[in-house]
């Protein structure tokens, strides 16, 4: 058969079945990482775990971890939450068009991909060692230090959804209220920020999903601790830092108690993820 | 002024114009202060790894960027292992991740029936809500192992310069660079190509999310014009869709790389922490982030300063990479006049 479309429809063919595989191959990834987690996420799963600090090694559970963990993020999210909403709003209604404000949001875009990694060295260079110069080596790293590296990398992701959630909001509210004479600041607070609450709401539920599973910037500023610590300025443990070290580690019994820790927060990322996009589809507003 | 308002003195009512901007004036300097930060926290990671970096920079100068010796017993310290490492992972992800991400971006964009392409496309994203160290905690327990067991052997006897039995394969003799990339006696799975597909599984979310939302934004009438004059779907997506697109696309590949350049976790685990320059892609070898991983919390001294001078290379290199990323994408978006 020598019909000029043969060659087209050959090559039409091979390329959607390429494509269909290719799309298969990301799917089969997704299949496999997750069904590991799950089996031997589940099979490691014991009440000790939640009852037990990392102190006892294998015998031991990962509540310290656990309890390290939550004391971090929150302390990441409470910073960055306030100055993340405020920076988005400064760029949606104040600098919107302006050259430092487009310039700002343009920086904010690239730290929400930069490596994490180096905002731990950042925050180890301004805050664990002047520490330890301050308090002469008796506070040295520590779970406050963890936290700000945490929020150095929720705070991009927190600024964009802002600035996003509030270009969204009608103009003709801004209008209205100005009209009939509110204060600029007032209408910010009162009217468009409630207007924008559940993106931006959804904002920092993406943010809290993101730094929930970051290890590189803990281990130079929570640095780990094998006991139960709840005052941030000591050492503190988390969940990743502790897969870090039990996956280095060469007893199997130590690898268990990694996959059961790698489930947990596998469990709580995909819930939070789940969560955000709950609430956006509830509220009919586009966001990627 | 409404009639009813006459009846209030008017020191009230200037008394309230002074506080309303005043409040006006502190609010406006609290959410600058606020975006400020955004600003300090980027000047402030590069210079305070520039900062810890300046003894190594000044001890070793140029020589730290070209020479590959990591000693910490005689305080020599060099960047090409890890330069390369990030480098050499970095490229071999992309090389993966960016067919596969094009291919499931036309199929979502282009193959799939309606129904399909929301359930799928929200199964892709969740591969990159992951965290890395899940991914790192895989390739570690899981496709390491694999690799070693299924993949490599027929790696190193099929294209490798040193296989098993000693006989050379037709690839390793005849082919450049080959024999050399693909030849390994080491037994593990830990190598430069494990952490490169890690890292491509890794990206491939990003890269395929940025290109499916760019493809997205082809006006249909475009594309329907294409269909009507005969064409098939390969060609719309290969000769319409990609050349509306080229900037974004390359914008989104960059975006990935960037994210490869920086990453630790995924890589540390599966990269086998080897200090030593090695030809070959199934030996160990060592990326700047895994460098800094593993060796920071224990380094004094020079070779403490040396990790914070790689930090602020990696941290350059990444920023110039995705500020071209981000670049590109804006390119795309002032067509659509947003």
């Amino acid at each position: 058969m020598r019909s000029p479309y043969l060659r087209r429809r050959i090559t039409n063919a091979l390329a959607m079945v390429m494509s269909t595989l290719a799309t298969l191959v990301g799917l089969a990834f997704l299949a496999w990482i997750l069904w590991e987690t799950l089996r031997q996420g589940i099979s490691a799963l014991d009440l000790k775990l939640f009852t037990k600090i990392t102190a006892y090694g294998e015998s031991g559970g990962l509540a310290n971890a656990m309890v390290g963990s939550l004391i971090i993020n929150f302390i990441g999210i409470a910073i960055a939450t306030p100055i993340g909403v405020l920076a988005g709003t400064w760029l949606a209604e104040y600098a919107d068009r302006t050259r430092l404000g487009e310039s700002i949001r343009f920086l904010n875009d690239i730290l929400l991909s930069a490596p994490s990694i180096v905002m731990g060295l950042f925050v180890y260079t301004i805050i664990v060692l002047p520490t330890t110069v301050l308090t002469h080596g008796s506070t040295t790293f520590s779970g406050f230090a963890g936290g700000v590296a945490l929020a150095l990398i929720a705070l991009p992701v927190i600024v964009r959804t802002t600035d996003e959630m509030l270009r969204l909001v009608p103009s003709t509210l801004r209008e209205a209220a100005l009209s009939l004479g509110v204060p600029q600041w007032k209408l910010t607070l009162q009217i468009l920020i409630r207007a924008a609450r559940s993106g931006i709401i959804t904002g920092v539920l993406l943010a809290l999903a993101r730094i929930s599973g970051e290890t590189a910037p803990l281990l130079f500023t929570a640095f780990g601790n094998n006991y139960m610590a709840i005052n941030p300025i000591e050492k503190m443990s988390s969940l990743p830092q502790i897969i870090y070290q039990y996956a280095n580690d060469p007893g199997d019994a130590m690898h268990a108690l990694a996959w059961a820790g790698a489930f947990v927060i596998t469990m709580f990322v995909l819930l939070l993820s789940l969560a955000s996009r709950l609430i956006l589809s509830r509220t009919k507003v586009s966001h990627d | 002024m409404p009639a009813n308002h006459a009846a209030l003195p008017i020191d009230i009512l200037e008394q309230r114009s002074h506080r309303d901007a005043r409040h006006e004036r502190l609010f406006r300097w609290l959410l600058k202060g606020c975006a400020l930060i955004v600003l300090a926290s980027l000047l402030g990671a590069a210079g305070a790894t520039l900062w810890g970096g300046r003894e190594a920079f000044s001890a070793f100068g140029w020589h730290f960027l070209v020479s590959s010796a990591w000693d910490p017993g005689n305080d020599v310290y060099g960047a090409v292992v890890p330069v390369y490492g990030t480098i050499a992972t970095s490229l071999i992800a992309l090389l993966i991740a960016v067919p596969i991400s094009f291919g499931i971006a036309i199929y979502l964009s282009e193959v799939a029936p309606a129904w399909l392409r929301t359930p799928v496309a929200s199964a892709i994203e969740l591969l990159a809500g992951i965290p890395s160290i899940i991914y790192g905690m895989w390739g570690l327990f899981v496709f390491a192992p694999f690799f070693a067991n299924h993949i490599k052997p027929w790696l190193t006897n099929n294209l490798g310069d040193k296989p098993d039995d000693g006989k050379l394969s037709w690839a390793a003799e005849h082919v450049p660079f080959v024999g050399k990339l693909f030849g390994s006696d080491y037994p593990f799975g830990a190598s430069i190509l494990v952490a490169g597909i890690v890292l491509a599984v890794m990206i491939i979310p990003f890269i395929s999310s940025v290109m499916r939302e760019v493809f997205q934004t082809v006006p249909t009438r475009l594309k329907e014009s294409a269909y009507a004059l005969g064409s098939s779907t390969w060609e719309v997506s290969w000769d319409i869709v990609l050349p509306y697109t080229r900037s974004a696309v390359i914008g989104g590949i960059f975006l990935g790389l960037g994210r490869a350049l920086g990453e630790t976790m995924a890589v540390t685990f599966v990269l086998g922490n080897a200090m030593h320059l090695s030809a070959s892609l199934l030996d160990p070898g060592a990326s700047i982030a895994s460098t800094i991983a593993n060796q920071f919390s224990e380094a004094t001294g020079l070779q403490k300063s040396s990790l914070m001078a790689l930090a602020f290379l990696l941290f350059v290199v990444t920023f110039v990479v995705l500020l071209i990323a981000r670049l590109m994408l804006r390119q795309l978006a002032r067509k659509e006049g947003r």
